[in-house]
């Protein structure tokens, strides 16, 4: 599994390719795989948002990343994972998240990828702060992922 | 009082703003506990419900006592994703 936070723009899609080029020959086996990319938007609670500003806390995002990735190897079947996450200044349209994991079944690859998606939601240490015409705000909380 | 350990306090995000700094090195005397870290540190009484605690970049509770060179970080909600 691979974690990585990246200072810059990045094309989701383009790192999965490379990434999934790389895998070994195990995790070559794998029969699903399933990726969840998020994405900035330029509207939010009503306002045109101009830009995003996101800042982490260096050293403890990775590690509870980490323990988030080794909770779900602990409950799915996991072949290999990426997960990658922006920081910095981001425009609308810029990926933010990417999570994917690949695996035998789709059930291990479905529900693994909620949960650390979920669990990073909740837990991971990143914080936005938006740009709007009248000033900046910080976001202050994620909305629930389930129903 | 007498110092005899020195912790590294860290706030971030909108807690950063409020509290008008990033780190700080505190010199606390004998055992401590986080809540009393965030007194000692921003010289506020109780932490507020939303605040969420990190000693050596692992979530803690309030009443985690803390250990000489730790790092002890306070930080809002998590928007990240």
């Amino acid at each position: 599994m691979h974690i990585e936070i990246i200072n810059q723009v990045f094309d989701p899609y383009a790192r999965l390719q490379d990434y999934q080029s790389t895998l070994s020959t195990a995790a070559r086996q794998f029969g699903a795989s399933n990726v969840f990319v998020g994405t900035m938007r330029d509207f939010n609670q009503g306002d045109q948002v101009q830009h995003m500003t996101l800042e982490h806390y260096p050293g403890m995002t990775e590690k509870e990343l980490e323990r988030i990735a080794s909770e779900a190897r602990q409950q799915w079947h996991i072949l290999d994972g990426l997960i990658l996450h922006r920081v910095g200044m981001i425009a609308p349209a810029d990926s933010i998240v990417l999570v994917a994991i690949w695996s035998l079944h789709r059930l291990d690859a479905f529900e693994a990828c909620r949960y650390i998606m979920e669990a990073l939601k909740s837990r991971a240490p990143f914080w936005k702060k938006e740009t709007l015409a009248t000033g900046e705000r910080w976001v202050d909380k994620n909305t629930a992922g389930f129903k | 009082m007498r110092i005899s350990m020195m912790i590294q306090v860290r706030f971030f995000a909108s807690l950063r703003e409020q509290i008008g700094v990033a780190d700080k090195q505190l010199g606390v005397s004998g055992e401590m506990t986080v809540a009393q870290v965030w007194q000692q540190a921003t010289g506020l009484s109780d932490i507020p419900a939303n605040v969420l605690m990190a000693v050596n970049m692992n979530y803690v509770d309030a009443d985690q006592p803390v250990a000489e060179g730790d790092e002890v970080a306070f930080f809002p909600p998590v928007t990240g994703g």
